[in-house]
Parts: structure tokens; sequence; C-alpha cells
């Protein structure tokens, strides 16, 4: 029986949908004037989320409603940074959503919503849990895609991303149906210890290959990419940064809860499947970025690609794969976010930034901002001593030493073709000619600008004294 | 007499074979009022498959909630989406083939279950209702209030985010729309609505000579 206990070790999570419900009731009885207090309002409600995590976290891994959530370390941590990536979403977003008229309450609750949904997830400790809360992220998504009613582009996009979400998760409860008339459990725990012994191994993969689809589809892995080209495009820019950041860390929970809490047992079985949609993922994510004009369908590919990275962390199969791979979903979603805060925060009324050439001479026109994007492109390559250099070298290093030496060198190989399409945006920005007749400067509003920065520094930082991050990513996956 | 554990088993594979062919139906079949029909009937042989699992409640909401609410909804959609003037006339004869066809596959198949009941024998596996003593009903809600009150309160969060989604993308605030103020309309004195204006009587002008150029009426 659920008892109070288990309601505190689900506090955060509680919290937050009191808190959305809260805002939500504001929003409806606000004076229009008064809604740029919403804005600091759900940013106070997720810093105090973060707090509420940390200051609650059990020094044992701990389950609650009969063991339908698990909060350990692993919880912790994705927890963390994906509330810490939601409030940079929310502050890049503001002037953007003021621009375009779409700031609307409902972008914050929904976006609050889809985080509830991620802490759900990467908690889970059941089948159940792990499909209601992709399900509750994935749905806020739908909606926050298509905020932008009046733009066919957005509306595409969303009924896009709705029908392959909604073929994806019919995959994925098909692959879990399979396991569960193999196992005949549902609970994450159970299936560990069922998985060694059941008398139909063979369902037991069959269901498997399913579940590794619905994953595979939630990282954005080739083959199953085909939604994010379009939906990064097709969103509006305060969507698509967010879409491209915090889920990114709850599809890697999704993916760790499931293979291995879940189906560990299996490991020789889907870490070649793994590896297969790894090496897919960085041809196509790197190849076809190289011929792409607009730059959020570039950082798309890029996402593709670097998903490919993230998936020979998990291919190692140990606490060490685990943890780089952990690093590099962090890290991932910590410099994604500052790429599409630049965009966002170059973007105005009537201007998108979206081209390529939009950033032409960007150098001799707002040099911090062309500044920071450099940063950001060199992180994203893997350039050191940059944030994203490292979790591509810990990532590399576990696929070694899981013995996927091919896959590393595929993985070195790809990432050295990537850095042209990085480089090749540094390059319209500091030694082409700007464009005569078009303007581009950083956004005014003080609390972009400071924030922006101290996200891109924090990149640098970072990437120099890295220790800590990844001690603590590789100690929650220990014992 | 036939085994009852082999009709069981023959049902089931019915059952399935069914709604295979019926969920094909719905994603081939290229009239939309078929499609749905053929989505009844696909919802209507999964209640069949959960009936034989003895899984009462959820057979039976299945019918009530989708068959009964969800699906006729759909029709009522679809044939209206459908304005073409004729289609509409004929539209009842030309459907009937199809439904009468949908009717009689439900027959059957409720035919087979009554026959499956009054062998009262259970293949598959032991009902985790019976084994606790109680109405498979009473297990279900006890099970959704217990053991899986987490996940049950997660749909309810879900079911919220949909209603939000659908104001978000759907509510227009239009400029110029006359709308009824109650609140306004019961504050109302008598004073506010009858205002009397004094003012000097008005004497008629004189009338004016008649323009030349006037048509006949």
């Amino acid at each position: 029986m659920p008892n109070f206990n288990d309601i505190l070790i689900l506090l955060p999570e509680f919290y937050l949908v009191a808190a959305a419900c809260l805002l939500l009731l504001l929003d409806a009885f606000m004076k229009p004037e008064q809604r740029p207090m919403l804005h600091w309002l759900s940013i106070a409600v997720l810093l105090v989320g973060i707090y509420l995590v940390i200051a609650g976290q059990p020094s044992q891994p701990v389950t609650a409603f009969n063991g339908m959530f698990i909060r350990d370390g692993v919880s912790e941590i994705l927890k963390v940074f994906a509330l810490l990536s939601t409030v940079l979403v929310f502050v890049y977003a503001k002037p953007y959503l003021l621009d375009r008229k779409l700031f609307v309450g409902e972008f914050y609750t929904l976006t609050i919503f889809a985080v509830i949904g991620i802490m759900l997830l990467v908690s889970a400790g059941n089948l159940i849990t792990v499909y209601l809360g992709l399900e509750l992220l994935t749905l806020s998504s739908y909606a926050l895609v298509a905020l932008n009613r009046d733009s066919r582009l957005s509306s595409e996009a969303a009924i896009k991303y709705f029908v392959l979400g909604a073929l994806a998760s019919g995959m994925l409860l098909y692959g879990m149906s399979m396991v569960y008339g193999a196992t005949a459990t549902l609970d994450l725990a159970h299936l560990h210890m069922a998985a060694s012994h059941t008398g139909m191994p063979h369902l037991l993969v069959f269901g498997l290959i399913f579940m590794i689809v619905g994953i595979g589809f939630k990282l954005g892995a080739a083959p199953f990419h085909m939604w994010i080209p379009d939906v990064y495009q097709g969103s509006p820019t305060a969507v698509t940064i967010f879409i491209g950041s915090a889920p990114k860390l709850a599809a890697f929970g999704m993916a760790y809860r499931l293979l291995d809490a879940g189906l560990g047992d299996l490991a020789n079985h889907w870490q070649l499947m793994l590896a297969c949609l790894a090496v897919l993922s960085l041809a196509i994510g790197n190849l076809v970025a190289i011929v792409q004009s607009n730059l959020k369908r570039l950082l798309a590919y890029s996402t593709i690609s670097h998903m490919g990275y993230l998936l020979l962390g998990l291919v190692n199969a140990g606490p060490e794969g685990y943890a780089s791979a952990l690093f590099y979903a962090i890290s991932y979603a910590l410099t994604s976010a500052a790429a599409f805060g630049v965009i966002l925060a170059l973007a105005r009324a009537g201007f998108e930034c979206e081209e390529i050439d939009d950033l032409k001479g960007l150098n001799q026109r707002a040099p911090w901002a062309a500044f920071l994007m450099m940063l950001v492109m060199f992180s994203l390559a893997g350039v050191p001593p940059l944030f994203g250099f490292f979790g591509k070298l810990l990532v590399f290093q576990a696929a070694i030493h899981a013995g996927f030496m091919w896959l590393a060198i595929v993985g070195a190989v790809f990432a050295i073709i990537g850095l042209y399409y990085y480089l090749r945006v540094v390059k319209v920005m500091y030694f082409d000619k700007p464009v005569e007749g078009t303007e581009v400067h950083l956004q005014k509003d003080v609390s972009v600008r400071v924030v922006l920065s101290l996200n891109v520094l924090a990149l640098l930082v970072l990437g120099i004294a890295w220790g800590p991050l990844f001690g603590w990513c590789q100690s929650v996956f220990v014992g | 007499m036939i085994d009852s554990n082999m009709f069981q088993l023959v049902c089931f594979y019915a059952f399935a074979a069914v709604t295979v062919v019926a969920a094909l139906g719905v994603i081939t079949l290229r009239n939309s009022v078929h499609a749905v029909l053929s989505l009844v009937l696909t919802f209507f042989s999964t209640a069949c498959i959960w009936l034989l699992a003895e899984a009462e409640f959820l057979a039976i909401a299945l019918i009530v909630v989708y068959v009964g609410a969800v699906m006729v909804l759909f029709l009522f959609v679809v044939m209206m989406l459908d304005i073409k003037q004729e289609q509409v006339r004929e539209g009842f004869i030309k459907y009937l083939p199809v439904g009468i066809v949908v009717a009689l596959v439900m027959l059957g198949e409720m035919l087979a279950l009554i026959g499956v009941r009054t062998m009262h024998e259970a293949t598959m596996g032991v009902n985790p209702a019976t084994a606790a003593g109680m109405s498979n009903t009473a297990w279900l809600g006890t099970a959704l209030y217990t053991q899986f009150l987490l996940p049950f309160e997660i749909a309810a969060l879900i079911l919220t985010v949909g209603v939000v989604a659908a104001v978000v993308l759907t509510l227009r605030h239009r400029g110029g729309v006359r709308h009824q103020q109650a609140s306004q309309q019961v504050r109302v004195n008598a004073r506010d609505r009858v205002r009397v204006v004094k003012m000097a009587a008005e004497v008629p002008a004189a009338p004016q000579p008649a323009p030349g150029k006037e048509t006949t009426p």
C-alpha cells in the first residue's frame, strides 16, 4: 500500500505538478499586462524543483509505489540537468515568444508538464511508468510544436511528429507486451532476474528488438531519425531549443532503465543492435548535415550524429560506458541549449536567423555573438579544450574498452568529417562579407545576454575542468 | 461433445484473426466509413479476447466507451465530412452491406463466447481476481488504487495535458465578437437603463416645397 513516505520520495514531482496546475490557474485569471510575471514565476518554480531534487537526495537508492518509481543517483543527476536546461530554455525563449505574439502561459505549463514526464521517465521502475512518463513528455511536446498555429511549416512538423511518435509508442508497447509475455512481469527489477531464466528466450529477444526501435526513435538515432529535421525546422525556435535539450537526457534515462535495469541480461544481443544504430546515425547525421543551408536543419542532423556518439557509450554496457554516455548527454543538452540560444538571441520580429547565410559577417556586426557561436560550434565539433571534446573522448574510450575498436575508429572518422560543417559556420561568421541591407544584432534583453554568456562560458570551463562532473557521473553507476 | 480447451483455443485464434484482418481493413480501406466500421469490429473482437481472458470489466468498458461512444462520434464526423449531396442521400443503403457483415461477425463472436462460458473452463491461467475471491471489477479497482496508484495518477496528468493542449491549439480570441456579459447584466440598475432627457419642445419647421423632378410611385 502506498503511504506518506512514498509521497516524500516523489516530493519534487508532486511539487512540480502542483506548481504547474497553479500556474495554469494564474494564467487564466491574469490580466494580459501582468503576464510577463508568469515567466519569472515559472523559472522560480523550476529552480525550487532543482533544490528539492538535490536536497532530498537519498543516500541509498529507494523505491516508491511498489517499485514503480526509483530514486537513485542516476535519476537525480538527470533531473538536475533536465530542470537546469529547461530554465535556460525559458530564459532564451521569452523575447522570441513576445516578438511573435506566441507568449502564452501554456508554453510554460506545457513545458513544465513535459519536464515532469522526463522526471518520471528517468526514475521509472516499471514498464508502465516508462511508457506513461514517455507519453506525458511527448504529448506535451506535440502541442508545443504546434504552438504557432498560423504557420504551415509548424503544423506540418506537429502532424509528422505526432504520427511518427504514435507509431514509435506502438512499437515500444508491442515490444513491452512481448517481454511481458515471456517473463510475466512488468517490474524492471523482477524483469532483470526473470530474463536469465525465461522459458521463451526467442520471444524475449523479439520484444527487445521492438523496444530498441522505440528507444531509437526517442533518441532520434538513424534509421528512426526521419522526424528530427522537419520537427527542428518547423517548430518555433523557442520550442526547438526545448526538444533539442532536456528530452535527450530523458532518452538516455529511458535507454538506461530499459536496457540495463530491465534487460541487462540480454546485453550481448542489444550491444550489436545499438552498434548498428550508432554507425548509421554517425554516417547519416554527419554526411547529410554537410549539404544543409538551414541552420536549424543543420543542427537537427548534428543531433542525429550526436546520438550516434551517445550510443557508443551505451554499447559498452558497463558502468564506464553508462557514465560516459551520461556525461555525453549532459554535454550535448547544455551545448544544444546554447546553440539554439544564440539563434534565438539573434532573431527578432520578422527575422528568424535560420539560414547559415544570415550569419555572414556576424563578427563585424555582433562580435560577442559571433564569439559565442564559435565556441558552441567548436564544442559540438569536439575541439579541445571544450566540453564536447571530452564527451567524445570518453565515449570512444568506453567503446574501445568494450572491445568495439572498429566502432571507435568509425566514430573518430565521422567526427573529422563533421568538423567540416561546424567550421563552415565559423568561416561564414568570420571571413564572409555581410549581406548589405540586413541587420543582425544580439538581443537587448539583459537576462538573455548574461545567461547565454554564462552558458557558453560554462562549456569552456567544464571542458577544462571536466573531472568533477565526470566523477559525479561515475559515482552514480558504481555499486 | 467438443473438448472445451480445444474450443476456447479455436475461439481465441478466430477472434485474433478477425482483429488483425479488421485492423488491416482500417488502414487499407479507401472509404472512410468502411474504415470506421472496420475499427468497430477491431475493438469488438479485442473485447471478445479480453472476455476469454476473464477481464470482464475491461471488455465491457471497451465496448461501452469505444464502440458505443467514441466510434459513433467518429462515424458522425466521417459522415458529416462527406459533403457531396448525392452521397449523403444514398449513404445508408450504400453502407448497409458492410454494416451487416460487421454485425454478423460480431454476432458470431458473441455466440462463440456464450459457448465458451457454458463450458466453465479456464485455460488462460489462474485469474488473480478469482484467486483473491473478488469480482473482476472490485479486483481491478483495488489494484488500480493500491499497486498501480502512481501510473493511474500519471494517466490523469496526461489527460490534463490533453485538455490544455486542446485549448491552446483551438481557442482563438477574436476581436469584434459581441459577447453577453452576465456580470454587467446583473449589476444594471433601472436608472441606467432609461435616461429621461428634458428639453424644449421642438416646433416642426414649415413644409418644404416638393422638388421639381419627382418620379411617380
